[in-house]
C-alpha cells in the first residue's frame, strides 16, 4: 500500500515550472468540487429537487437575486443547489467508473501481458475492438440497456448512478488494459523479474510483487484524464436523457438539456452555471492529468535540477561525495 | 498483433484478415447487449400501439420467436450479405435510413474536421516551438478549455451569443425553400446544392452548416493542438535536428525544413484515428443544432426503444470504424516501415 501511495505522490515533488503550476491549479479546482460533493447537503441552500420553502413556492425561471444567487429553473428549482448537488452525482459516477475500470483493466492487462499466448491474443482482440468503437456511442447503448436492467437502488447509490458508471466502465477498461499490458510486456523482460522466476516465484507472486509496482506508475495520468472524459460523457448522456433519471439526482448535462428552450427567451442562468461547472471540473482534472503526464512521460519530462551539495571541505577526506542522480538531465 | 516477418504484403494481408474477428467480436457484443435488456424489443417499441395478435406477427417477422442461437446466426448471416435489418417503429431498411441521413453527418463531420485542422495545426506548431512561454501556456489553456466544454454547452453559447449577431440559422441543414428547389441526386444536400448551381441554395446550405461545424470543430481542435505540440517537442529533441543546428543552419530554417515536416507525418496518421471521436461528437452536435443526420436519427430511435434500428445502425458504425482503422494501419505501414516489424 505504501508503495502505491509513494508512487502516486512522487511525481509531484519532481515537477517544476509550468507543469507544477498546472498540477496545483488543477488540484485546487478539483478539490473545490470534491468538497461540494461531500458536503452538498450543508453547502447547498436547498435540495436539488426542492421547489418551495417556508416562504412559499420558488419563482419560475426567476432572475438571480438574494434568495437564489444563480436564479431558478423552469421547474422552479434553485440553480445553485442543483449545481452543487450535481458535483456529488458527478463524483459518485466518475469515481465508481474509474475505480472499476482501473481494477478490471489492471488485472486483465497484467495477466494478459504476463501469461501471453492465446489468452493474450483474444483479450487484445476484444479490447482493440472495443477501443476502436466510438466510445460515446458505446456509452449510449450501454447506458440505455443498463438503465433498463438495473431497476433497484444498490446500497446508497441510485440505479441511474450505477447504470451510468457501469456504461462508463465499459468504455474505459480498454485504455487501462492497453497501457498496463504493454508495460507488463516490457517489464517482464527485466532481469529482476527473470531473477525472481529463477528463484522459483510463482506467476501470481511475480505479477503482484514485481510487475504491479512498475505498472501502477502509468495509471495516475490515465485515471485523471479518464475522470475528466467521464464527466463529459456523463453530461452527454444526461443531455440525451439517458442514464440518471431527473428525480434521482441532480445532473449537469440534464440541466443543460432542459435549458435549451430557455436560451431562446433570454434566460441565460439556467444554462450558464451548470455548463461552467462542467468546464471548470473537467479543466481542473485535465490540468492535473497533463501536469502528471509532463513529469511522468519521459518524452516530455523536464526534471527540476536538484542543487548539488558539496561536502564541507574540512571533512572531505572521510565523507563520501554526494553523487548527483544519474537521471539528471541537462536543461536544453 | 505484430507480424513475425516484416514484409509489407504479409502485414497488409494480416491486417485485412484481422477485420473479420474484430467485426465478429463487435457484432457478438451488439447482439448480446441487445438481448440482455428485459422485455422483448417488439413490445418495447410498439407495445400499446398494436393488439397482441399484431405484436406476435411483428415478432415473427423480425424473427424474435426463434431460439437465440438461430437469431444470432441469422444476424451474422444477414450482415454478411450487407443486410442490416429493418427498423421496428417505422419499418424502414436500416441501409435506407443511413443513406438518407448519412450524407448530412458526413458533410458536418468533414466541415468540422477542416475547421479543427485549420485552428489546431498552426496553434500546435506555435506552442511546440515556444515551449513554456506565455503563448504556449495560453494555447494549451485554450486546448484544455475547448476540450473541457461539452459540445452542447458550446453549441448553446454559440446559439445565444454568436448566432444572433451574425444572423446565422441554428437549426436544420437548409431552409424549406432550398429543400424544395434543390433536386435530390446524391442524398448529400451540400453536393446536391452545388450540382443544382443555384447560388442562393448554395449560400443557404453553407449558412446552415457554419455554426454546427464551427462548434464541433472547436470542440475537437484541442486534440490536434496537443498532438502537434507533443510531436514537435519530440522532433526538436531528436538527433537530426540537433545535428542541423550544430551545422549552423538558422533556427528558423531548421524548424521549417527539419522539425515541422517530420513532426506532421505521425500527426496525419493519428488524426485518421479521430474518426470515432468525430462520430461521437456528431451525435451531440446534431441533437443540439437539430441537424438531420445519423446521430439525431439514432438518438430518436433510442428514445423510441427501437432495438432493430439501434442494432442495425450500431453494426454499420462498427463496420465503418473497423474498416477505417484497417485503412489507417495500412497507410501507416506504407509511410513508416517501423510499424511492420
Amino acid at each position: 500500500m505504501r508503495r502505491v501511495l509513494s508512487a502516486l505522490v512522487s511525481p509531484f515533488s519532481q515537477t517544476r515550472g509550468v507543469a507544477r503550476w498546472m498540477l496545483v491549479v488543477g488540484a485546487a479546482i478539483t478539490a473545490v468540487f470534491v468538497i461540494f460533493a461531500f458536503f452538498a447537503p450543508w453547502i447547498a441552500p436547498y435540495g436539488f429537487a426542492q421547489f418551495q420553502d417556508s416562504g412559499g413556492r420558488f419563482p419560475k425561471l426567476g432572475h438571480p437575486d438574494n434568495a437564489h444567487w444563480f436564479g431558478t429553473t423552469d421547474l422552479e428549482t434553485d440553480v445553485l443547489s442543483r449545481v452543487i448537488w450535481g458535483a456529488r452525482t458527478a463524483l459518485e459516477v466518475v469515481s465508481l467508473a474509474v475505480l472499476a475500470s482501473l481494477l478490471i483493466g489492471l488485472v486483465l492487462g497484467i495477466v494478459s501481458g504476463y501469461v501471453g499466448g492465446w489468452v493474450d491474443r483474444i483479450l487484445v482482440l476484444i479490447m482493440d475492438s472495443l477501443y476502436a468503437f466510438p466510445s460515446f456511442l458505446l456509452a449510449i447503448v450501454c447506458a440505455f440497456l443498463f438503465t433498463n436492467i438495473i431497476g433497484t437502488n444498490i446500497w446508497f447509490l441510485t440505479s441511474g448512478v450505477v447504470a451510468a458508471s457501469l456504461s462508463l466502465t465499459v468504455i474505459y477498461i480498454p485504455q487501462y488494459f492497453r497501457v498496463v499490458r504493454n508495460t507488463t510486456l516490457s517489464a517482464k523482460q527485466a532481469t529482476y523479474v527473470e531473477a525472481a522466476r529463477a528463484l522459483g516465484a510463482s506467476g501470481g507472486t511475480v505479477m503482484r510483487r514485481y510487475l504491479f509496482g512498475n505498472v501502477i506508475q502509468s495509471v495516475p495520468v490515465i485515471a485523471t484524464l479518464n475522470a475528466a472524459d467521464a464527466i463529459l460523457t456523463l453530461a452527454g448522456l444526461g443531455f440525451l436523457g439517458i442514464g440518471i433519471q431527473p428525480d434521482q439526482a441532480a445532473e449537469w448535462g440534464y440541466d443543460l438539456q432542459r435549458s435549451l428552450d430557455d436560451a431562446g427567451v433570454g434566460v441565460w442562468w439556467t444554462s450558464l452555471y451548470p455548463g461552467l461547472a462542467i468546464v471548470l471540473l473537467v479543466t481542473g482534472l485535465t490540468l492535473v492529468g497533463e501536469g502528471l503526464n509532463e513529469t511522468i512521460n519521459p518524452i516530455l519530462r523536464r526534471r527540476r535540477l536538484l542543487p548539488v551539495v558539496l561536502p564541507p571541505r574540512e571533512k572531505s577526506s572521510s565523507a563520501p561525495a554526494r553523487r548527483a542522480s544519474p537521471e539528471l538531465e541537462a536543461d536544453s | 498483433m505484430s507480424a513475425s516477418a516484416g514484409s509489407l504484403p504479409r502485414y497488409i494481408l494480416q491486417r485485412i484478415l484481422l477485420v473479420i474477428p474484430m467485426m465478429w467480436i463487435l457484432m457478438t457484443l451488439v447482439f448480446l447487449l441487445m438481448r440482455v435488456a428485459p422485455g422483448d424489443p417488439i413490445s418495447a417499441a410498439l407495445g400499446g400501439k398494436l393488439n397482441p395478435q399484431a405484436l406476435a406477427q411483428a415478432r415473427h417477422r423480425a424473427g424474435l420467436d426463434k431460439p437465440l442461437i438461430v437469431q444470432y446466426w441469422d444476424y451474422l448471416y444477414a450482415v454478411l450479405h450487407l443486410n442490416f435489418g429493418t427498423t421496428f417503429t417505422d419499418n424502414q431498411p436500416v441501409l435506407d435510413v443511413v443513406r438518407d441521413n448519412g450524407g448530412a453527418t458526413a458533410s458536418l463531420v468533414l466541415a468540422a474536421f477542416i475547421i479543427a485542422l485549420v485552428i489546431g495545426i498552426p496553434l500546435g506548431l506555435l506552442a511546440g516551438r515556444l515551449r513554456d512561454t506565455v503563448p504556449d501556456v495560453l494555447v494549451r489553456l485554450f486546448a484544455i478549455i475547448t476540450y473541457a466544454a461539452p459540445i452542447f454547452f458550446l453549441g448553446l453559447l454559440v446559439q445565444i451569443y454568436i448566432a444572433p449577431r451574425l444572423g446565422l440559422p441554428t437549426g436544420g441543414d437548409a431552409s424549406p425553400e432550398t429543400l424544395f428547389v434543390v433536386p435530390q441526386r446524391t442524398h448529400i444536400l451540400l453536393i446536391d446544392a452545388f450540382l443544382s448551381g443555384d447560388r442562393q441554395a448554395i449560400g443557404d446550405v453553407l449558412e446552415h452548416i457554419a455554426l454546427p461545424a464551427l462548434t464541433l470543430g472547436i470542440s475537437i481542435c484541442g486534440i490536434f493542438i496537443r498532438l502537434v505540440r507533443v510531436n514537435i517537442l519530440q522532433t526538436i529533441q531528436s538527433d537530426y535536428v540537433e545535428a542541423a543546428q550544430a551545422r549552423g543552419i538558422a533556427r528558423r530554417k531548421v524548424m521549417r525544413n527539419h522539425a515541422f515536416r517530420n513532426a506532421l507525418v505521425p500527426v496525419i496518421t493519428v488524426i485518421g484515428l479521430q474518426v470515432a471521436l468525430l462520430l461521437s461528437g456528431a451525435i451531440l452536435t446534431e441533437t443540439t443544432f437539430n441537424w438531420p443526420g445519423l446521430g439525431l436519427k439514432l438518438f430518436k430511435y433510442i428514445s423510441g426503444r427501437d432495438y432493430g434500428a439501434v442494432q442495425g445502425i450500431v453494426t454499420l458504425f462498427a463496420l465503418v470504424v473497423v474498416v477505417a482503422s484497417m485503412l489507417i494501419d495500412i497507410i501507416n505501414a506504407l509511410i513508416d516501415p517501423r510499424v511492420r516489424f
